[in-house]
């Protein structure tokens, strides 16, 4: 049904696409796996309108079509789910499904009809949503059904699903892959992109690998495996659990008593939370996301406030403390809000790395920012990470999603902190990239930090924790140690059953 | 089928500078319909205004004392509005200012020559600092919306001025005579801003103005304080994560605004040829609207405290031009002010142009995120590290 034929599309200093073919047939999966800043949401956008190719062609159901804006595509069933929504926070679902929608009665639109249309839709689709919810109530993963209502009231033949599952629990993709294929059984076509291997193996018919901008390799599902499409991508093997020394395991280098935060909703988020992060540990916090997970760890960065218990970093009492005055105390944060509180689109790569130490005094020369040294620095870590960028004083909104996350883990993990909290660390980012990123936190490890990593990748958990604490309801339901977990027993604790 | 049309070639960065004043001249364009109208002979107006404004060496003189208090203002707006702090207290800002620093020189009149002239500007530099401080903090801290609080706050301290001009702070001469007009006495001369050409009518104001906005240029872009301001600007959920006090940063970012705009109000008292504060009893008596054309500077300006700088000249020449204008080709003055507006609205507006020309279009991702609510003229300013 779709055809794009030798497309181009260059940004300063780089060939995003280089006459790229790419094909997608009525009722299947074609899903687009390549590394951070391969290209794959640049012809994405182009599919959709947000970009301009310089060179090709689109072609639907094998006519020439020129699609200059989201309408266009709209206008020709194609539909896209953003990573990141584009939801009215204070709209109801309804109103944000009939946003932009022409409506049969004049100016004002008939919201119950649109409401018994999207029931109508997500019954068949198993996408359970109230129409009257208001969106800034709805968890991530209902926001996504949302999205998805918003294309198929449309009517989207052809599906553009950008990292659908980045920000999913295990259990929500489940239920996505069961909506994503009634939607190829019914003829419609889907692009998938993603990270994660064994979600690509999972729903894919067929796989394009593409690699700095260009066509790497396509093959069928059948007999892909996980090597394979690894070796494709990066054009090497992939390790992909690191080699982990022992280490001497230190004195408590985070001591969380009693902890006790609020939600966003008013809600109790943590309730009482006890834990110990020792130095030279990997503590993994595995749990199904909105447990508390977020709350925890914005108490202890001090962004958000305890209303009991207390925090003490390196034997140093810092609950409630400021941000400025955590961190002084050893904390590296490593949020998993990328554009949303862990960097600024607006500013430059190494504006973004300077962020947390501008006034440090390595920055600063007679009271004023040392470029030199800022740069070098930046360099230093764009090179180290392999940060892929143009040059360091690009916008960090022109980098690829992977790569503003490397950029951020960079600036985190650049000093020694005495507890290093990073949460879903790899989200996003690339095997190699996974890879490098999982070999750092070892080697902060032996510095003696103390990590707390929290992830809802119960194969990153397995692969780097020394210790793994589960998290239900804002508590720890309990810690196991590596070598006798089982994630059976991970996997029972995660849905609230107590060990004994 | 041919690949032509598609195959979009970057422009040199130049030409997105060049929006603004293909708006200005755009604005003219439909000013000289409207003079045409009026039966007055457009030509004749406009080569009346250039040369009122830039054609000798006087007119040169004057338009940079008009351009004067609109590029302090015009700074001191960029500092708010890169904080994302949408400043429209200027007016307010520099009365306060002004107020502050004639009650000084009218209280302190034996003061030495060498220390009043600092002092003086210093009282203005702290009035329009307080003015600004006021509305940032109710801000920062109560969630108070700035745009309301500085409106507000335009009006009362326009109401203190009326008020201490015609009572406490009036001329005595003025009750002896029983004119009543709202003003000061002659100020004490050692507060007189010193003139640049022995005995001209140019004197320091214009100086220190584009002094100030060199001080703000490396404020912004090359202090950590202008970092904070940025980033507090650009993302305070990234700021504040980052450890950066975004209250105390918007307060800051606030306080140096209105003290731009308190020296802009020292200055216009200093420096005028009265040597003394005088309104008319109407709210832009004493200002002459300089604390909102200043806004409109700044924005002309691409929110650059350089690019502020030729660009309050501009605009000071235009004022200056329009009464030419409207002396040489006899248009009622209203005309002006429409002309004023129209280059207002067509340079405000342009920015969707320059903005399309000056980058591809933004990534989606960033939608989501919060980016700066006034998204106006900002160009991104100098060498970023
Ligand atoms: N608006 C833009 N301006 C400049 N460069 C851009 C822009 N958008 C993307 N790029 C560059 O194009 C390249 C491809 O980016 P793209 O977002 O398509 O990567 P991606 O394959 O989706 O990566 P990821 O897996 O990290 O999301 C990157 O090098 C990126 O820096
Ligand atoms: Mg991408």
């Amino acid at each position: 049904m779709l055809e794009m034929r030798g497309i181009t599309k260059r940004f300063p200093g780089v060939l995003a696409n280089h006459r790229v073919d790419f094909t997608v047939n009525a009722g299947e999966v074609h899903t687009l796996l390549g590394e951070n800043g391969a290209g794959k949401s640049t012809l994405m956008k182009i599919l959709y309108g947000l970009y301009q190719a310089d060179e090709g062609e689109i072609f639907l159901s094998g006519e020439r079509v020129e699609i200059h804006s989201p309408t266009d595509a709209i206008a020709h069933n194609i539909g896209m789910i953003h990573q990141h929504f584009m939801l009215v926070e204070t709209l109801t679902v309804a109103e944000n499904v009939a946003l932009g929608l022409p409506s049969n009665r004049g100016l004002r639109t008939d919201l119950d009809a649109v409401s018994e249309r999207i029931e109508e839709l997500a019954g068949r689709y198993g996408l359970a949503i109230d129409p009257g919810a208001v969106v800034w109530q709805l968890a991530v993963g209902q926001r996504q059904r949302v999205e998805i209502i918003k294309a198929l009231y449309r009517d989207a033949q052809l599906l553009i699903l950008d990292e659908p599952t980045a920000v999913l629990t295990p259990q929500e993709v489940d239920q996505l892959f069961v909506t994503l294929r009634q939607m190829t059984d019914d003829g419609r076509g889907l692009i998938f992109i993603s990270h994660k291997l064994h979600e690509v193996l999972a729903l894919s018919d067929r796989i394009t690998v593409l690699r700095q901008g260009t066509i790497t390799g396509q093959v069928p599902v059948e007999g892909a495996t996980r090597e394979s499409l690894a070796l494709m991508m990066v054009g090497r093997q992939v390790k992909l659990a690191p080699d982990k020394p022992p280490v001497e395991i230190g004195e408590v280098a985070l001591e969380i008593r009693g902890l006790s935060v609020m939600g966003d909703r008013g809600d109790k988020a943590v309730r009482g939370l006890n834990l110990e992060v020792h130095a030279g540990e990997i503590l993994g916090i595995a749990g199904v996301s909105g447990n508390g997970q977020r709350e925890m760890a914005q108490a202890i960065a001090g962004l958000r406030q305890a209303t009991a218990g207390s925090i003490r970093i390196g034997g140093v009492e810092t609950t409630n403390h400021t941000p400025a005055d955590v961190r002084k105390n050893g904390l590296a944060y490593v949020t998993e809000g990328r554009l949303r509180d862990g960097a600024i689109a607006d500013f430059s790569v190494s504006e973004n790395i300077l962020l947390i130490d501008h006034t440090d005094k390595r920055y600063l020369k007679r009271g004023l920012l040392d470029f030199k040294a800022i740069k070098e620095h930046s360099l230093r870590l764009v090179d180290e990470y392999a940060v892929k960028t143009p040059t360091i004083d690009t916008p960090a909104k022109n980098l690829s999603g992977g790569n503003i996350q490397k950029m951020i883990l960079a600036r985190e993990m650049s000093g020694t902190p005495t507890v290093l909290v990073a949460s879903q660390p790899t989200r996003g980012v690339d095997i190699g990239a996974a890879e490098y990123i999982h070999k750092r936190l070892v080697q902060q490890r032996a510095e003696n930090t103390a990590i707390m990593m929290i992830s809802e990748d119960l194969d990153e958990v397995f692969a780097l924790s020394d210790r793994i604490a589960v998290i239900y309801e804002g508590q720890i339901i309990g810690i196991v140690d590596r070598q006798t977990a089982t994630r059976e027993q991970i996997g029972l604790m995660m849905a609230g059953v107590r060990p004994e | 089928m041919a690949q032509a049309e598609t195959n979009r070639r970057s422009r040199p960065k130049f030409v997105a500078y060049l929006v603004p004043l293909g708006a200005v001249v755009l604005a003219l364009a439909i000013g000289a319909i409207m003079l045409s109208l009026l039966g007055a002979n457009p030509v004749e107006g406009f080569r009346a205004m250039l040369d009122g404004a830039f054609g000798s060496g006087d007119a040169l003189i004057e338009t940079a004392l008009k351009a004067t208090p609109l590029l302090f203002v015009g700074v001191g707006i960029t500092i708010a509005f890169r904080a994302n702090v949408i400043n429209i207290g200027g007016e307010g800002q520099m009365v306060a200012g002004a107020l502050l620093a004639t009650a000084l020189a009218l209280a302190l009149p034996d003061l030495p020559a060498v220390v009043m002239l600092p002092t003086v500007l210093l009282a203005g530099i702290v009035g329009g600092a307080a003015w600004g401080a006021v509305p940032g903090a109710l801000k920062a801290y109560y969630n108070v919306n700035e745009i309301l609080s500085t409106i507000m706050l335009n009006v009362v301290a326009v109401q203190l001025m009326n008020f201490l001009l015609r009572g406490p702070m009036i001329d005595p001469g003025e009750l002896e005579r029983g004119t009543r007009i709202p003003q000061t006495a002659r100020l004490q001369e050692g507060a007189d801003l010193p003139l640049l050409f022995g005995n001209g009518r140019l004197h320091i104001g214009p100086l220190i103005a584009v002094l100030a906005a060199v001080a703000a240029y490396i404020l912004l872009w090359r202090t950590p304080l202008g970092f904070r301001v940025r980033a507090v600007g650009l993302s305070p959920d990234a700021a504040r994560y980052a450890g950066i006090p975004v209250k105390r940063t918007i307060v800051l970012a606030m306080t140096m605004s209105g003290a731009m705009s308190g020296l802009a109000g020292a200055v216009l008292v200093f420096g005028s040829e009265s040597h003394r504060m005088v309104t008319d009893g109407s709210t832009v008596g004493f200002t002459g609207s300089a604390g909102f054309n200043g806004i409109v500077a700044a924005l002309f300006g691409g929110l650059h405290p350089i690019w502020t700088i030729p660009a309050s000249f501009m605009f000071g020449g235009l004022l200056v031009g329009g009464i030419a204008l409207q002396r040489a080709v006899q248009v009622p003055s209203a005309l002006i002010m429409a002309l004023n507006g129209l280059v207002v609205v067509f340079v405000v507006a342009s920015d969707r142009w320059k903005k399309r020309l000056q980058e591809q279009p933004a990534r989606v991702d960033d939608t989501a995120t919060d980016g700066p609510v006034l998204e106006a003229v900002v160009d991104d300013g100098g060498g970023g590290p």
